[in-house]
């Protein structure tokens, strides 16, 4: 086996100084920016059916929205675009040793996520800019590329992603890295499932937090068409998303258990090595070598993890000590990510059986308050689900192929650029969050242009009128 | 001429784009720094913000092209600057970063209070990253970066060739921006503005000439390899840039912009593509070549393809968005 090879050819021995601040700086700042990501993904396809609502039905409110909505994605849509630039840099500062191994191995998706990124930023300026100023139609259609580049990034970022967790299309032998083939280190083993089920998270977490907003506004009275178009159309994406998402990830999983066990073990907290049918443990930590305070469900698994009725979860004790993940890190985000995942997905079905009954759920104000709390949860879900796989793949970058402390930078100043980039990021984030947060409040004072002012207000030229008497 | 050369001199080909769209975008942040307060400076604001809103995005996505070619074309020669131009690199991010956002919050801000400091943070960080960029590519041109990297942290940017290089990265950045804006003004009917724009951007077209032939002086000492390629094939490159920033300026006195814009553009790209031609065929200079530094054949062959998809795709669309903000129709505010 080639890879068993690898694993004594590429190990320096010794930890660069950098390498917890790298860690750290890249789980921040990858954290940050997946977030905005999602807009970018997600968003212009809900814009769309909401602008096309707009022209086609001759719906005001819809097309009011669709406006709306575009103004907010140019802050959002901004600051990830800055945010992706640094992960570009960081591939570089953060990880000399992965990039020089593997730069020409992993790179071609880069490529293509580049050419979907410029396609995204080109019709994004048009359509920004293009309201009042080209006919509508055409207005209309620049969202298409946008969405469909959305689609394409996603896939050809998440495949870097999964080929660390699946390395394939280059061999290694006297310690080079030779037989290079990039199509088939993009187009690998899990590419095509890890691109589902992050695309899939996208349209969760950015459909439930939109229609959380317009849920906000109707728990607050303000029910109206507007509010109830609002929550409607991102809602629909976000249940086929979280319906659908439990079965991809499912199927995701069961590869990870194949290819990955210690990963796998550490998801399930599966210490020792049980011979089937294994049980499932909900919650719990592993501390001085035992599991403690965990529920333990017998059998299920089984079913859960291998998709088998008997067959056997295999443990940590089938793994050297070095190569163990952060077993309580991974275990606890992947059960976070699979019970919120199993909460929404869940709520949305129920929304959508009551409605079926003839209720509307947004007359229930249960329904609206956990419609609010929905959006958050769907980060912490999408956050949980990245930790899960990232800190349970450690200690590899590449699995089985280079560790991360011999992808990770020698530099002596990640500690400043970490402290650096937190400091931006909460600025950025708090300047963010200040700015559409006032949008907000000037529309719903009446005010749709949301002019700038780029200089003092202009004292009123002319005199108050005098107070009319009663 | 080999595979990872034509892929060499494609991404080159974004340096140069990303050297005037980048660039041009970069040093509009000069004249909002510039603009003082008041209701004059409120209409320049305003302009500046109409003028590249639409395109900051889409032309800071060269740089992106750059660095994918970069690191899968030529990985080691990537990790090797990385590593050595830890510091300016991280700054010029900082920049990209504290622009980009502060440009989208300010559009969006409520009060002047709020528009004021979001847009003194945008335009600080605009002469930020085309100053540290200039400083990376300096650092190259002189053979600082060691191919094996992990070069000096901070003489590999603190040194003659990268002072100029980011000095002329700036005042090239501002010059293009000047000549752009005058011509969008202009363009507007806001004849006032434009006035007061083209005597600033004849200012600043004057110190840029003085700064990219005087800072050939040191670069002569510093950087003996780049400064022997710029004397050989480089020498037609400078003449043209000479050539067409005089004409530029000569255009802009006579208040002939449109036409002063290719001009502008013209000078730049020279300047550009005489430092990529004057460090040829050195990827690092005197470290690593182009051939030596390149990745898998495979690897470049489809980073071939993806350039061509971006002639086939991207330019149009660029183009596209380009010939839009220049109509009728986009520039009235």
């Amino acid at each position: 086996m080639v890879l068993g090879e690898a694993v004594t050819v590429l190990a320096s021995g010794d930890r660069p100084p950098g390498l917890l601040p790298a860690r750290e700086q890249m789980a921040m700042s990858l954290g940050f920016h997946i977030i905005l990501s999602c807009f970018g993904v997600a968003l212009p396809a809900m814009i769309l059916v909401m602008h096309r609502r707009g022209i086609v039905a001759n719906d005001p409110t819809a097309l009011r929205l669709a406006k709306r909505w575009s103004k907010a994605s140019a802050v959002l849509f901004a600051i990830g675009a800055v945010s992706g630039t640094v992960l570009s840099f960081e591939m570089g500062l953060l990880w000399p040793g992965l990039m020089r191994r593997f730069g020409d191995v992993l790179g071609l998706p880069f490529g293509f996520e580049g050419l979907s990124f410029f396609t995204e930023a080109i019709f994004l300026g048009i359509y920004l800019y293009g309201w009042g100023r080209m006919p509508p139609r055409l207005h209309l259609a620049m969202l298409v590329p946008m969405a469909v580049s959305g689609v394409v990034g996603t896939f050809c970022v998440v495949a870097v992603n999964s080929w660390m967790n699946a390395p394939t299309g280059f061999q290694i032998r006297d310690g080079e890295v030779t037989d290079i083939d990039p199509w088939a280190a993009m187009f690998n083993p899990l590419a095509w499932l890890q691109f589902l089920h992050m695309w899939l998270g996208a349209f969760m977490l950015v459909g439930l937090v939109v229609s959380g907003v317009y849920a906000a506004g109707l728990l607050r009275g303000r029910d109206d068409a507007h509010h109830r178009l609002g929550f409607m159309v991102p809602f629909v994406f976000a249940s086929i998303a979280s319906v659908v998402q439990p079965v991809v990830g499912h199927v995701l999983g069961l590869q990870v258990g194949d290819r990955q066990p210690a990963k796998l073990a550490a998801f399930e907290l599966a210490l020792h090595s049980e011979p089937g049918p294994a049980p499932l443990r909900l919650g719990g930590f592993l501390t001085d070598g035992a599991v403690r305070w965990a529920l333990t469900i017998p059998r299920i698994g089984s079913i859960i993890a291998r998709g088998s009725f008997d067959a056997p979860v295999p443990g940590l004790d089938t793994i050297a000590r070095s190569d163990w993940p952060p077993v309580n890190i991974t275990h606890c985000s992947f059960q976070v990510m699979v019970g919120i995942g199993t909460l929404l997905a869940a709520a949305a079905a129920l929304f959508w059986i009551a409605r079926r009954l003839g209720g509307d759920p947004l007359n229930n104000r249960w329904y609206l308050r956990f419609a609010v709390i929905a959006g958050p949860l769907a980060v912490i879900c999408l956050e949980a689900g990245w930790v899960a796989t990232e800190v349970g793949r450690q200690p590899w970058a590449v699995w089985q192929v280079l560790r991360t402390a011999d992808a990770a930078s020698w530099s002596s100043a990640i500690w400043w650029s970490y402290i650096g980039v937190l400091v931006v990021y909460v600025g950025m984030a708090v300047g963010g969050f200040v700015v559409l947060r006032s949008m907000a409040r000037r529309w719903r004072a009446g005010d749709e242009d949301l002019p700038s002012p780029y200089g003092p207000a202009v004292a009123d030229p002319t005199p108050a009128e005098p107070e009319p008497v009663r | 001429m080999s595979v990872a050369v034509v892929v060499a001199a494609a991404m080159f080909a974004g340096v140069i784009a990303y050297g005037l769209f980048g660039g041009a975008d970069f040093g509009s942040g000069f004249y909002d720094l510039t603009a003082g307060s008041g209701p004059r400076a409120a209409e320049l604001r305003t302009m500046v913000d109409h003028s590249i809103g639409p395109v900051w995005e889409a032309n800071h996505v060269w740089l992106i092209y750059i660095l994918v070619m970069w690191w899968t074309g030529f990985p080691t020669a990537f990790s090797a600057a990385m590593t050595t131009l830890f510091i300016p690199m991280m700054l010029a991010l900082l920049g990209i970063v504290l622009r980009g956002a502060g440009f989208a919050f300010r559009k969006y801000a409520e009060t002047y209070a709020q528009a004021r400091l979001f847009g003194a943070i945008f335009a600080g960080s605009s002469l930020i990253t085309p100053f540290f960029l200039g400083a990376v590519a300096g650092g190259i041109a002189s053979g600082r970066v060691p191919r094996g990297g992990y070069g000096d942290q901070f003489g590999s940017w603190l040194n003659p060739t990268s002072m100029v290089g980011g000095c002329l990265a700036v005042a090239t950045s501002a010059f293009l921006a000047g000549v752009f804006l005058t011509a969008d003004a202009a363009r507007g009917g806001r004849t006032d503005l434009a006035e007061r724009l083209r005597a600033r951007t004849l200012a600043v077209g004057v110190l840029a000439g003085l700064i990219v032939f005087a800072g050939l002086y040191p670069i002569v000492r510093d950087a003996p390899t780049l400064s022997h390629g710029l004397r050989d094939r480089g020498l037609p490159l400078l003449a043209m840039a000479a050539v067409a920033g005089t004409a530029t300026l000569v255009l802009i006195f006579r208040r002939r912009y449109r036409v002063a814009r290719v001009f502008a553009a013209t000078a730049v790209a020279a300047v550009v593509t005489g430092w990529g031609v004057g460090q040829y065929p050195w990827i690092l200079v005197d470290q690593q070549t182009i051939n030596e530094a390149a990745g898998a054949p495979a690897t470049m062959a489809g980073l071939l393809f993806v350039v061509a998809l971006a002639v086939v795709f991207i330019l149009p669309a660029f183009a596209y968005l380009l010939w839009l903000t220049q109509s009728e129709r986009w520039s009235e505010t």
